[in-house]
């Protein structure tokens, strides 16, 4: 059999990254190329330099150092049951792929992961090693994931978040149980202890700051997480609660969600499906309404039959229906908590709402030209010249306001 | 009718001199004409110049957030830009706060406008692709862009700050943006052509690009909402989305249909060595409490277990004569693993070598060994475990006393002695009291350290304080005469 060429090992080995929903690279710090030597920069907000037609962001090169792996995930591309092509890369390999792309503006930078090789330890150190490369030989100061391998040595996290601009391990799967059962090799307290000892380091980080310390940050863009939806039979309410706790755990700066896809040479544990896509989409939803809308967990899965959300409307389109007394809200009176659970209206179109206000009384006109779609919020809102009447309680408003069904997949 | 004729696309300065100008002599944004580059086809009109320069003039001010705002819509390829501006600022004489009103027509098309300049600089700055090109001294890098706006000049620093060691140039139909290590130059714009059509490196980007891209997954609308089709003629990667989402389809129905296959032989070899270590671990030597500690790592006697991330055992020499019994591990035991380390195992710390204990010549654990918190947001809030799960891990904290064999318990709060005593009890009445509980083995009740944390009166939390310590005072005194 030939040598596997670069291109041949490219295509193995980004093939098998894909699963990995993240490719953010976001949050960091800010750096600028130095003056002869030192190509690089990062400023706080990530680019997406390509979308691929799955319409995912494609910011960094997502790159796994080898798919063989000695754990045997169900799930997974890269288990050890699997027929799939297996390849390696050199860290040297790495290196000049990074930096290659990178000069020709492709790429923010790297995101690093790796099957498990002989163990957690020596794992993290083949990825540590690539990043001392591009950090060390190559003075390169673009974005960097890696991952890091729970269990691995604190040495080896330490120099990983020095490196790194950020961590991430991923949780894989909403509860305990199920990592247990599709992951048998993986120790659901041992991936928690991981996360853990990342926070404590991450929140080091501010000490630093305060004693204005000329010491690398460690992580400075954080860690994030990834769990796989639709794999197993855990319900969006417990998904939801599960990322609630992760949130308040481990300063996580993202919990990914990522819908369970086909894969090649798929195990027979775990029939294939096609990706519940909309229902990635409602977690996310859902997500975002708890951190940064002020709605509680239960206000959304309360009204959810099962445990599952709705996936023909958004949440809050859904609790709104549920709640139609709180409704109409006056947008010349009501206060921001109450204009942020309106349907429609966003945390932009309520700040710049309520900016306005204070110099002039909105007509729904105005209101039409700072959000993305009036017909959605006007049965919601009273406005100096508007007042829904009886829309609100029309039993058909739900199906007016469910978007048509959009084909999100062709099969 | 005034006819404004500014220098060229992008001319800030020439703008704001006229627009000053006929400010301060209160022509009505009607009566003017703004033009970019020197009459051509229209000589024939009636152009009427600026009028002459006054006083006035020096006195306009606009508010300090009109001047990015302008700067950035002045880039727009509308040619109603000009006038969008005058006419805000001429308004600015009547609404001093317009620019507040994001629900103004010509606020909310200057701000519409503004947003579309950054998004053209921002897929300048994504959509940008270099070609390398050798000469004797170097790589050079050199790419053609079509932006939509007269943004060059906006985006240039960033490519500046970020590829600073290289020598590159950026060619737009309007622009030539050269940077060659030291400092950034404009020149004419050029050709397509004018750029290298090959760089060996496109191969492995295209691969990469046809290889991370999901077929199970295709969102086309996703896709172009973000990476429209204009910019994709000069982007190396678009070339293969057609073939890559006419095949999605058959490829995703492939990996479902396929037939579930044999493992390799690499799976087998690694599934006997598992074995085999297994085994050998099983073979390894441990003292009981150290068994016990790792069967409890994994306890699932009660929920507590799925939302914290270990369990927290006791800790101590296994011979000691005292066991201290607290509530729960709290946030930093949970990130630890290890019990009272903690603000409230500070204040213990601290109070028992006040008082003359030695902590580690005791054992310290928790009647319950999970964390119970509530998330709010980024942090989580201590939840008192409740009957069930202090019974659920009586189990352990049994065990524990088993294996210890202490002469004196310390029960440091109510959840210590509801567990030890297996019954709901007060600890305003029990505290301070040695109880028999049974043969050779006492039991001492006192207060959580935690509740010296949570009092909000300083002069309340310095008496109780002296309170616990007078308590392990006692302690210390029951240790010196057991020793005795």
């Amino acid at each position: 059999m030939a040598a596997k060429t670069i291109l041949d090992k490219l295509a193995v080995l980004s093939d098998a990254a894909k699963y990995d929903a993240s490719c953010a690279s976001s949050g960091s710090e800010k750096r600028k190329a130095g003056k002869t030597t030192g190509i690089g920069s990062t400023q706080g907000m990530g680019i997406c330099h390509a979308y691929a037609p799955d319409g995912r962001c494609i910011s960094l090169l997502k790159i796994l150092l080898t798919n063989f792996c000695v754990f045997d995930c169900a799930y997974c591309v890269n288990r050890s049951s699997s027929n799939v092509e297996r390849a390696r890369f050199t860290p040297e390999e790495v290196v000049r792929l990074t930096l290659d792309f990178y000069k020709r503006n492709y790429i923010e930078g790297l995101f690093l992961s790796s099957g498990i090789i002989r163990d957690s330890d020596y794992t993290m150190e083949q990825l540590v090693r690539v990043a001392a490369l591009l950090r060390e030989e190559h003075d390169f100061r673009g974005y960097i994931h890696l991952k890091a391998i729970p269990g691995a040595s604190d040495d080896l996290i330490d120099a990983a978040g020095r490196y790194a601009d950020r961590l991430s391990v991923n949780v894989e799967l909403p509860t305990d149980e199920s990592v247990e059962r599709f992951a048998p090799e993986k120790k659901p307290a041992v991936i928690r202890q991981a996360m853990g000892a990342l926070r404590t380091r991450i929140e080091a980080n501010e000490d630093l700051k305060k004693a204005k310390a000329k010491v690398r940050r460690f992580a400075p863009a954080g860690q994030s997480t990834q769990m796989i939806v639709g794999a197993d039979d855990t319900t969006d309410a417990t998904i939801l609660e599960r990322s609630a706790n992760l949130y308040g755990s481990y300063q996580l700066k993202r919990v990914y969600f990522s819908a369970f896809s086909p894969i090649p040479d798929a195990s027979s544990a775990l029939p294939l499906l096609k990706p519940p896509m909309m229902r990635e989409h409602r977690l996310y939803q859902a997500d975002w309404l708890m951190r940064f809308y002020g709605f509680d967990r239960k206000e959304i899965v309360d009204g959810a039959p099962g445990g599952m959300l709705d996936l023909t409307v958004d949440p809050k389109l859904a609790w709104a229906l549920s709640t139609r007394d709180r409704f109409p809200v006056d947008i010349n009176r009501a206060d921001r908590e109450t204009l942020l659970r309106v349907p429609g209206l966003g945390v932009k179109s309520v700040d710049r709402l309520i900016a306005s206000r204070r110099w002039t009384t909105l007509r729904l006109a105005d209101l039409g030209r700072i959000v993305k779609s009036l017909d959605a919020v006007r049965p919601f809102v009273v406005a100096a010249d508007w007042h829904p009447g009886s829309a609100l309680d029309r039993l058909d408003l739900k199906a007016k306001l469910a978007p048509s069904p959009e084909q999100l997949s062709l099969f | 009718m005034v006819t404004v004729r500014l220098a060229h696309e992008t001319d800030f300065a020439g703008f704001r001199h006229a627009a000053r100008r006929l400010a301060a002599h209160a022509v009505p944004p009607a009566d003017v004409v703004w033009r970019v580059g020197e009459a051509a086809g229209d000589l024939l009109s009636a152009d009427e110049p600026l009028p002459p320069p006054i006083a006035a003039e020096r006195e306009l001010r606009v508010p300090r957030l009109f001047v990015p705002l302008a700067e950035a819509v002045v880039c727009h390829s509308s040619p109603d830009r000009f006038a969008l501006l005058y006419r805000i600022l001429t308004r600015f004489f009547v609404e001093p706060r317009l620019l507040q009103i994001a629900t103004d027509p010509d606020v909310s098309a200057a701000r519409r406008m503004e947003k579309s300049i950054g998004r053209d600089v921002h897929k300048m700055h994504a959509f940008v692709r270099f070609r390398a090109v050798p000469t004797d001294e170097g790589e050079r890098f050199v790419a053609w862009f079509e932006p939509e706006h007269f943004i060059e000049e906006r985006a240039a620093p960033f490519f500046r700050d970020r590829f600073a060691p290289m020598h590159w140039t950026i060619l737009t139909p309007r622009v030539a943006i050269v940077w060659d290590t030291e400092t950034l130059a404009f020149g004419p714009g050029g050709r397509r052509e004018d750029v290298p059509g090959e760089d060996a490196t496109e191969d492995l980007w295209r691969t990469y690009y046809a290889n991370i891209f999901n077929p199970a997954r295709l969102k086309v609308k996703a896709m172009t909402a973000e990476m429209p089709k204009k910019y994709w003629r000069n982007l190396p990667e678009a070339a293969l989305i057609p073939s890559l989402i006419a095949g999605a389809e058959r490829r995703a129905a492939g990996m479902i249909a396929a037939a579930p296959t044999l493992p390799p032989a690499y799976h087998d070899r690694i599934r006997i060595r598992d074995g085999e270590r297994i085994e050998a671990m099983a073979d390894t030597e441990a003292t009981d409490l150290d068994r016990v500690r790792e069967e409890a790592a994994g306890c699932r006697r009660c929920p507590l277990y799925a939302n914290a991330t270990q369990t927290v055992f006791g800790e101590g020499p296994q011979a000691a004569d005292v066991m201290f019994v607290g509530e729960q591990p709290g946030d930093r035991e949970d990130l630890v693993g290890r019990p009272f380390v903690g603000p409230a195992g500070q204040v213990f710390d601290e109070a028992v070598t006040e008082a003359g204990i030695d902590r580690a010549r005791c054992y310290v654990t928790n009647a319950v060994k999970h964390f119970k918190f509530e998330p709010r947001g980024k942090r989580r809030l201590h939840k008192k475990p409740n009957g069930g799960e202090i019974e659920a891990c009586r189990w352990w904290l049994a065990k524990e006393i088993t294996l210890v064999q202490p002469r004196l318990i310390v029960g440091l709060g109510g959840t210590a002695l509801q567990s030890l005593l297996d019954r709901p009890v007060k600890i305003t009445e029990m505290r301070g009291q040695f109880l028999e509980f049974r043969d050779g083995l006492t039991v001492f009740a006192t207060v959580h350290p935690s509740f010296l944390l949570r009092l909000p009166d300083p002069e309340m939390k310095r008496l109780e304080r002296a309170r616990f310590v007078d308590d392990l005072k006692r302690v210390a005194e029951r240790i010196a005469e057991m020793a005795a």
